[in-house]
């Protein structure tokens, strides 16, 4: 059985990601499955990402606030035996997973959608140019490093929690070092729309910062985050760490619900694999209309707040 | 101030004409080429910051087939000052290992102060290439970048790093690797007279032999990974589309997620 090590990232709350424990559930899938937590202080984290493997790690080896190079560079130690290394499709992760292969030579199948165990190792599933085509994906020798994307799978708790030990590595090579000066706050960024459940987004349509009142208020009634086009980013309405599409984000959220957003090439990139789409538009003729699942033809402000208004009645 | 650019040109996402051949390679013979657009930000950032410091010049590095100076044109003519091609027959379908290994060792070859890279690019979309390249060079990688502010004086650069709530300030020494974001800013226009000077700046051709690398760790024979299918998407749904006053086209969306469990 193939040997597959998931390596899971810890959030700034010290609390491992939704989405580890995702490729951790994915992971079970492919083989023997066990966990490595990086961090000089990642306890927490790795009995919460026991819930979801038999056996987890601690890596003491590397301090708590460092680098994703860094990190790579002692996970490098700790893959001897391993066949297929799983890990999440996040800014981090895809850092992680750069320097990692560089330092063993070991190929990577980036950002997959889905990941199933074949007889010559993992096949994964890709969404590639937009979501025009869908590719599968192999080692060309059994072994290497994946990537996950979010919401890709449900994360499921194994019935009994696993064991959670210590491990100690030593940097492969030495890497430059990156200090950390300090993390700020954006406004409007509160929830994180990487791995969120839902996503409500605000286009062109949305007018000015004063409109994205509506769309953060649909988002908080609905539990979801805010999401945005790059009209909208460019506009100085909402920071760029909400921008979902080509040069932002690629999401897959259960629900996206946009608001005055055309749905151009260049966005629909960024969401169209969410599970249901649902569109405000004036135009009947908005590229949206063809890939959502419900459209309505209409003033997003009217139709915004009397949503939000059945939302509220519903909950009250 | 010295900046190399890492540059790729991609078939242009905005043609539609992206599409995998037979041996699921890309097929770059039938769609325009671009420069990926977030190289672009990256290099907009570098020509502003040679222009800022008055002296320094701006270097394409780029690897790609034969036929990537089209593309690295464009780039020259926004303003960079000459270009580096890494191209070789034996380069063709090489995966991720055998790129990040290849761009090392041309950068070996070139003096900088820093390096810029968009964070990833439109036909891959893999996002791991610089972040292994500074690993095998030995430089510090700040990635995700918002901005950059090299400090000349003191030979530092601090880069603003989107993370998923705001940013992170980071600094490290220079010469330093950084993947940049679409919010390093827009990309200006190449002006007539740049296209013009484009013709005529310095781009170098390097063969494999030149950068010190056996051409049989790369290219397709040599991939860790293969596509082993492809087919389009399952097509979705037929869309409702609602045409209604808002309480009742709201009293429908309502309806549809409470139907799909989402409220």
């Amino acid at each position: 059985m193939a040997t597959i090590l998931v390596v899971g990232e810890v959030g700034p709350d010290g609390a491992i990601t939704k989405l580890s424990t995702e490729i951790a559930t994915a992971a079970r899938s492919l083989g023997d499955a066990r966990g490595l937590v990086p961090g000089a202080s990642a306890d927490a984290a790795a009995r919460e990402l026991a819930d979801f493997l038999p056996a987890v790690e601690i890596e003491r080896g590397v301090a708590t606030d460092a680098s994703a190079s860094e990190v790579a560079a002692v996970v490098a130690s700790a893959i001897d035996g391993v066949d297929v290394v799983v890990l999440p499709a996040s800014p981090s992760g895809r850092d992680l997973a750069g320097v990692l292969s560089a330092l063993t030579g070991l190929g990577v199948l980036a950002n997959a959608v889905g990941v199933a165990s074949g007889d010559a190792g993992p096949v994964t599933t890709h969404s590639v140019f937009g979501g025009k085509l869908i590719t599968d994906g192999a080692f060309a020798g059994g072994r290497g490093i994946i990537t996950v994307r979010p919401n890709t799978v449900t994360a499921e708790p194994l019935g009994t929690p696993g064991t959670v030990t210590d491990r100690s590595g030593a940097p492969v090579r030495a890497i430059a070092p990156v200090r950390l000066v300090e993390r700020v706050a954006a406004e409007g960024a509160a929830v994180s729309i990487d791995d969120a459940r839902i996503i409500v987004s605000g286009g062109r349509g949305v007018g000015g910062p004063e409109g994205f009142g509506l769309v953060e208020e649909l988002a908080g009634l609905l539990g979801g985050a805010v999401g945005a086009s790059r009209a909208a980013v460019d506009s100085g309405w909402i920071p760029y760490s909400q921008q979902i599409g080509q040069t932002g984000k690629i999401v897959k959220p259960q629900l996206y619900l946009a608001l005055g957003i055309s749905g151009a090439i260049q966005h629909k990139v960024g969401m169209q694999t969410a599970g249901a789409i649902v569109a405000v538009n004036r135009d009947p003729d908005a590229p949206i209309v063809d890939f959502a699942d419900v459209v309505v033809i209409g003033d997003l402000f009217e139709v915004g707040r009397a949503l939000a208004d059945q939302l509220r009645a519903r909950s009250g | 101030m010295r900046i190399v650019v890492l540059t790729k040109p991609v078939p242009d996402p905005a043609s539609g004409a992206e599409r995998l051949g037979q041996d699921g390679r890309l097929d770059r013979a039938n769609s325009p080429a671009v420069v990926n657009g977030n190289d672009e930000y990256a290099l907009e950032k570098a020509l502003k910051l040679v222009e800022a410091a008055g002296e320094g010049e701006v270097i394409l590095l780029t690897m790609a087939p034969a036929n990537a100076p089209e593309t690295m044109r464009k780039a020259l003519a926004m303003g960079a000052h000459r270009g580096v091609l890494v191209t070789d027959p034996a380069l063709a379908g090489s995966c991720i290992v055998a790129t990040t290994r290849v761009l090392a060792a041309a950068l070996a070859t070139l003096e900088f102060d820093l390096v810029f890279a968009g964070v990833d690019t439109s036909d891959g979309f893999a996002g791991t290439v610089p972040a292994g390249v500074a690993a095998l060079t030995g430089l510090p990688y700040l990635s995700w970048a918002a901005d950059i502010r090299p400090d000349i004086g003191a030979r530092t650069v601090q880069v603003d790093r989107i993370s998923p709530t705001g940013y992170d300030v980071l600094e490290a020494s220079m010469p330093a690797l950084i993947s940049g974001t679409q919010a390093l800013g827009e990309p200006r226009y190449p002006s007539l007279k740049g296209i013009m000077a484009a013709r005529n700046k310095e781009l170098i051709t390097l063969s494999l032999a030149d950068i010190g690398i056996d051409p049989t760790t790369v290219g397709l024979s040599a991939a860790t990974t293969t596509v082993v299918g492809q087919r389009p998407p399952a097509p979705r749904a037929a869309t409702q589309v609602i045409r209604d006053t808002p309480d009742e086209a709201a009293r429908q969306i309502v309806d549809f997620l409470a139907d799909r469990r989402l409220i």
